[in-house]
């Protein structure tokens, strides 16, 4: 798990980020235009833009999915356009937690199993305060008494839940929601918020949300609009907070 | 390992249908695999044993005569025409210091002294070409159990007493406690009480094989204090052509295997073992290729929980080894079930199957059927293995 960081280190810091996709054909593309920005321990950061605008991909290659084609990404202020697949792995795993648009849970296990993948990938059979751990992730998403159920025996706002826990069980600095609420209904979209909220003050997490729901972006502490693969816009809504 | 062993049966387990069939599939083949080459190994056991029962496993014979030719001197050619000479019976030079060192050799189990010639057998006006055998009964009985073939009387060679075949004492009219005269081309005869009338089962013996005790047969065959054959049996049957090869090489006597007297049913036993290692070959390669396409459906069938697995901080290497395991598992579950199979089949045949002859599996077929089922598993997964661990987790999770 990763160590403490304060409010003002840098989690995440992009610097004139590209991607192009087909590479020397003719169809090569660049969907993302020198990209520059940082993100704290704190921020907790909507990520917004039209279809198309890059948003996925951005997130991909913060995720250490994918690979920039130019530029330098910095996770906990480590250059990482290099690093091999396997060290990328490593600082993913330490570093980064995914909550995807479909809660992408594994079927084969259980919630409380689910919750602990991240655990068990990185280290092996769960001791018992790793097991506390996750129910007490799963109490804190309000699933206390669902520990044994598998992802098909869960509503859609219970999975996603499972997903965020199993997102945070290795405290990572960086929590990455990819829509997390695009497949729910507003009420449960709104408590997914919530959570998301609150576990960024409560881990000192930063949180990195793409939306294209208008109204959650605003409770953000801070949103980062791309279009057609350039930042056009990064407005902070508090003024408690630092600048980017 | 742990986690990989766990997401492996975990993987296993929920495609229940589709691993079920595969371990179906993989038992029938090692089932397949265990019968046959215990029935084809059970097969040649039981031809070779039959074969060996009535013969030495080695003949230690004097070299044949040969026309001396003095050599040509040089710048010159010599042509020859020259008949071959007549084989007389002829002893074995030292025969007793011979027996003694052929004893010596480690693999040799049994030397008996052996002084065979042809005679013939007369009873009344009933004249039977035959086949005399002077042995000493108790090394003899250690090369050929005549002794377990008696059909009447017993095995009891000694002067003045002979065993003979049924076809022989019933050609002849002869039983146990009746007369029989040998007759040799020099003259020599012999008036014999029977003592046991065998059996072996091959007609040529049974009609000509007369066993005299020996110092009476080099009486009759004019062999005074001579052996014309030493019989020996060796612990391995199959490394008999060597000892005979080493006996030829070191000393000035002809040695010859049963493996070459028979070189026909060498053939066949040959050809019998490949036919059932070609079986077992192929039955093993479908065995792996079902593995390999159970898997390589089951990466693409996974390829979205690969994805976010790796976007978990899965390694390649694990991913690797998550199918790796289940290829294993699959081979040795499999192999095991099939292994039981195979047994109970080998059961039905000896219970219910012809009767012929029995089979008995050996204790080695079992975990070696298993160790290549998992071995086979496991590199029939390693390409789907690979492919799984390649796989860019951007677009696994994306699969639907």
């Amino acid at each position: 798990m990763s160590e403490s960081i304060s409010a003002n280190e840098s989690v995440l810091r992009l610097q004139d980020l590209r991607k192009c996709y087909n590479l020397g054909l003719p169809t090569e593309v660049e969907v993302l235009h020198g990209l520059n920005m940082t993100l704290r321990a704190h921020d907790f950061c909507a990520l917004v833009g039209p279809s198309g605008s890059g948003k996925s991909t951005l997130l991909n290659l913060i995720g250490l999915l994918d690979q920039p084609t130019d530029g330098e990404l910095f996770i906990t202020d480590i250059a990482t356009r290099h690093l091999e697949d396997e060290e990328r792995t490593l600082l993913r795993r330490e570093n980064i937690g995914f909550v995807f648009q479909f809660h992408h849970l594994i079927e084969a296990f259980n919630a409380q199993e689910n919750v602990l993948m991240p655990l068990m990938v990185k280290s092996g059979k769960p001791n018992d305060e790793q097991q506390a751990w996750a129910a007490q992730l799963l109490e804190a998403v309000g699933l206390k008494g669902f520990e044994g159920k598998k992802p098909s025996e869960l509503s859609g706002g219970q999975q996603q839940r499972v997903a965020i826990a199993r997102a945070l069980v290795t405290r990572p600095a960086l929590l990455l929601a990819d829509e997390p609420t695009g497949n729910l209904d507003t009420q449960t979209a709104a408590n997914i918020f919530e959570l998301l909220r609150k576990f960024n003050q409560d881990f000192d997490c930063a949180v990195l949300i793409v939306t294209h729901d208008a109204r959650l972006s605003q409770t953000c502490d801070r949103t980062i609009t791309l279009v057609d693969g350039r930042i056009t816009e990064d407005v902070r809504h508090t003024l408690d907070k630092q600048n980017p | 390992m742990w986690i990989e062993s766990t997401i492996a049966l975990k993987f296993l387990r929920q495609g229940f249908a589709q691993t079920l069939l595969i371990l179906v599939g993989i038992g029938v083949g090692v089932a397949v695999i265990v019968f046959i080459v215990t029935l084809v190994g059970g097969l040649q056991e039981n031809i070779v044993s039959r074969t060996l029962g009535t013969q030495a496993h080695i003949k230690v014979e004097p070299q044949q005569e040969v026309n001396l030719i003095a050599p040509a001197l040089d710048n010159q050619v010599r042509l020859v025409r020259q008949d071959e000479r007549a084989q007389r019976l002829r002893s074995i030079n030292n025969w007793q210091q011979v027996l003694q060192s052929m004893e010596k050799i480690p693999t040799v189990t049994a030397a008996s002294p052996v002084v065979s010639g042809p005679a013939f057998a007369r009873r009344g006006q009933a004249l039977k070409s035959i086949l005399v055998i002077g042995i000493e009964p108790e090394r003899y009985e250690k090369i050929i159990s005549i002794g377990d073939n008696i059909v009447a009387g017993e095995f009891k060679v000694s002067a003045g007493n002979t065993v003979i075949g049924s076809v022989l004492a019933k050609d002849l009219g002869v039983r146990i406690g009746g007369k029989l005269r040998l007759e040799t081309g020099d003259n020599q005869t012999a008036v014999l009480t029977i003592t046991g009338i065998f059996e072996l089962g091959v007609r040529e013996l049974d009609s000509r094989y007369v066993y005299l005790e020996l110092k009476q047969a080099q009486a009759l065959l004019g062999l005074f204090g001579g052996v014309t054959v030493i019989d020996l049996t060796v612990s391995d049957i199959f490394a008999a052509s060597l000892v005979a090869d080493r006996i030829d090489r070191l000393t000035a006597l002809k040695a010859e295997s049963w493996m070459q007297t028979n070189s026909e049913l060498m053939n066949a036993l040959k050809s019998q073992s490949l036919s059932s290692n070609l079986i077992s070959f192929f039955v093993a390669l479908s065995v792996a290729l079902g593995i390999a396409s159970v898997l390589a459906i089951s990466v693409t069938q996974r390829t979205r929980e690969i994805g976010i697995l790796r976007a978990m901080g899965a390694r390649r290497a694990q991913m690797l080894r998550v199918f790796l395991i289940q290829g294993a598992l699959l081979g040795l579950s499999g192999s095991f079930a099939g292994a039981g199979v195979g047994w109970v089949m080998v059961w039905v045949f000896n219970e219910y199957g012809p009767g012929l002859f029995d089979i008995r599996p050996s204790v080695t077929i079992v975990p070696i059927a298993v160790t290549v089922a998992t071995i086979a598993g496991v590199l029939a997964a390693i390409a789907p293995a690979w492919r799984a661990s390649r796989l860019d987790p951007v677009a696994a999770i994306r699969y639907v």
